[in-house]
């Protein structure tokens, strides 16, 4: 399988990336090296075989359902770029 | 008095017991030496020098009344990518500009809670992204090693190349690193510096910024097994904060240096001879087998058929964890903001800018991976694959193999802006061939030198143990050691 210009485009709006035309050009031809180098699993015979889902065998732990940190909301926003009053601030997404 | 940044964490340690000299004096030494040749080699993106005196002199205090931890007072230089309260924590990209966390990595509060002192944060790619170090957005780091008779640059390797020519220029006694793919036993291959990778689950990942969660780990890279071993025990712990962090107690690593490989297991696997491999390599990886042998271990012949889909592999599964984990950089919580008309726009414009390529490459294709329509074919493929190397390695294992020897890179360090690696991604990503089937199986694996090739320049082998038995790596690495010597560069700086 390979990418066009457009999936290019489409893939880089999904991952929230703004390209240009220029870049678009440049990461299609990178992109179609990594899609052809991955290919070769294609020829792997994996009829039976459980999709890894933990590396190691374990039961994932559970925490108490408990509230155990919290009251710091002037530590979660001090590395915002842009805040009022413990919000973060964005441009406005409602008309 | 001899230069105190010589000294390995086990020499330094005797010392400052027996009160030849301060740990603020031999912080002294280390920040002083920073100040000399940071500027040409680049390892630490920022120093701390008043945070290291004033935990130098509180190790001072403790070590005084008797009171010592395990790494009491002992200059140590971090990763950018572990989180350390109130200092700079930008996993060497400028998507974090400015993000100083409210919080400290549990790695790191190991490292504190055991009397370490941080010097400062070292330079490493970007989200750990990388073989060479050049895609940090704070400039490549330089080898300390230079080939003989040559001034040409060489790349540390990485993603851990500012822990490796830290540790390797004496810049500090060791370094925490992180190794999703192969970043730490690579750089340290290529550096002649000791780097282990400890079994997926071991280091808690809890504050160290996330790449590829199934397969990152933290482990240190050290100037020799010994030290590696002290620092892994400190940096290793349970930690409730990690849901993937594996309830087992943290044995001292210390203890199993010395110990005969007499009678050990060591599997030899055909698939490490591969194309495009250095002479060299093959010739160290022989005579590191004639050293375990006359150690007294037996040699057996392994077959690991699914390694070379690890590395393909490893291009979907990493990328696909990274597209996801990365989705948090979006200019709103913290870091980097570019404003634009809108919301999306303000995303759009703040992670093109924020990104390096390498980076936004790798989203890209776990994008893609993820994507309606192709998830099964790749994603879901990867996975599987995935779990056939993982029982390549049980197979060897439940055969009475104790440990195997591979190689730890397929070449020694290459040029910084080569031009090969530049125009082909997957040339670059070749340097991880020996290392990415081990993340892949969450296996611990360690990178020991091996010796000098004819360019003068250190090449290493690396050793793969089962789940959580490190020390067979230490022990068995010790012996190559032994035989091997050990490396330093001459200073050029």
């Amino acid at each position: 399988m390979s990418v066009d210009q457009t999936t290019v485009k489409r893939v880089a709006k999904l991952a929230r990336i703004a390209v240009s035309d220029e870049d678009a050009v440049r990461m299609e031809s990178e992109l179609n090296a990594i899609l052809g180098f991955v290919e070769q699993l294609s020829e792997v015979d994996v009829s039976g075989v459980e999709p890894m889902t933990s590396v190691m065998p374990m039961e994932m732990k559970k925490r108490h359902d408990v509230v155990n940190d919290g009251g710091k909301a002037d530590d979660i926003v001090a590395n915002a770029p842009e805040t009022t009053d413990n919000y973060f601030l964005v441009p406005k997404v409602v008309e | 008095m001899t230069d105190l940044t010589s000294l390995t964490i086990a020499q330094a340690r005797a010392e400052l017991d027996k009160g030849s000299f301060t740990s603020v004096e031999l912080t002294k030494a280390y920040l002083g030496a920073i100040e000399a040749a940071n500027p040409a080699i680049n390892a630490y993106v920022t120093v701390t020098p008043e945070k290291a005196i004033e935990m130098a002199e509180v190790a001072d205090t403790r070590i005084a009344s008797g009171a010592a931890g395990p790494l009491e007072g002992i200059p140590l230089g971090i990763k950018d990518l572990f989180a350390t309260k109130g200092v700079h924590t930008q996993a060497c990209s400028h998507i974090l500009d400015g993000f100083k966390p409210e919080y400290e990595s549990t790695v790191t509060a190991n490292l504190w809670r055991d009397g370490a002192v941080m010097l400062g944060k070292l330079n490493m790619d970007e989200f750990a992204m990388g073989s060479s170090n050049e895609t940090s957005y704070y400039g490549a780091v330089k080898n300390p090693w230079r080939q003989d008779g040559s001034d040409m640059d060489l790349v540390p390797g990485g993603s851990s190349g500012g822990s490796a020519a830290a540790v390797a220029a004496n810049l500090c006694a060791a370094a925490t690193a992180t190794d999703t793919g192969g970043s730490i036993r690579q750089p340290a291959g290529l550096t002649g510096t000791v780097g282990i990778k400890p079994t997926y689950g071991r280091c808690s990942r809890w504050g160290t910024v996330a790449f590829a969660s199934s397969l990152d780990q933290a482990g240190p890279i050290a100037r020799d097994v010994r030290d590696a071993a002290i620092m892994l025990r400190s940096m290793a712990s349970v930690d409730e904060k990690d849901t993937t962090s594996v309830d087992i107690a943290v044995p001292d690593y210390e203890a199993a240096i010395g110990q005969s490989v007499k009678g050990l297991k060591i599997g030899i696997p055909k698939e490490y001879r591969v194309e495009g491999m250095a002479e060299e390599v093959d010739q160290a990886w022989t005579n590191g087998i004639a050293w375990l042998r006359d150690a007294g271990a037996e040699i057996v012949d392994i077959e690991l058929p699914h390694t070379r889909y690890a590395l393909p592999a490893y291009y979907i599964v990493a990328p696909a964890e990274a597209s996801s984990n990365l989705a948090r950089y979006d200019g709103v919580r913290y870091g980097l903001r570019v404003p634009g008309k809108d919301i999306v726009d303000m995303y759009e414009k703040t992670r093109a800018a924020g990104f390096g390529r390498e980076v936004q490459r790798r989203i890209m294709i776990g994008t893609y991976v993820l994507s309606a329509g192709y998830y099964d074919a790749y994603y879901l493929r990867a996975q599987k694959v995935r779990t056939l190397i993982k029982r390549d390695f049980e197979n060897a294992f439940n055969a009475g193999v104790d440990a195997i020897l591979t190689p730890a890179t397929p070449s020694s360090a290459f040029g910084i802006g080569d031009q090969e690696m530049a125009s082909d991604p997957v040339k670059m990503y070749m340097q991880d061939i020996f290392t990415v089937t081990v993340n892949m199986a969450g296996l611990p694996g360690i990178s020991v030198p091996a010796g000098l090739d004819h360019k003068g320049l250190p090449l290493g082998l690396q050793l793969i143990g089962k789940p959580f038995d490190e020390e067979t790596l230490f022990r068995a690495g010790h012996v190559i050691e032994q035989a091997a010597g050990s490396f330093t560069p001459k200073r050029w700086w």
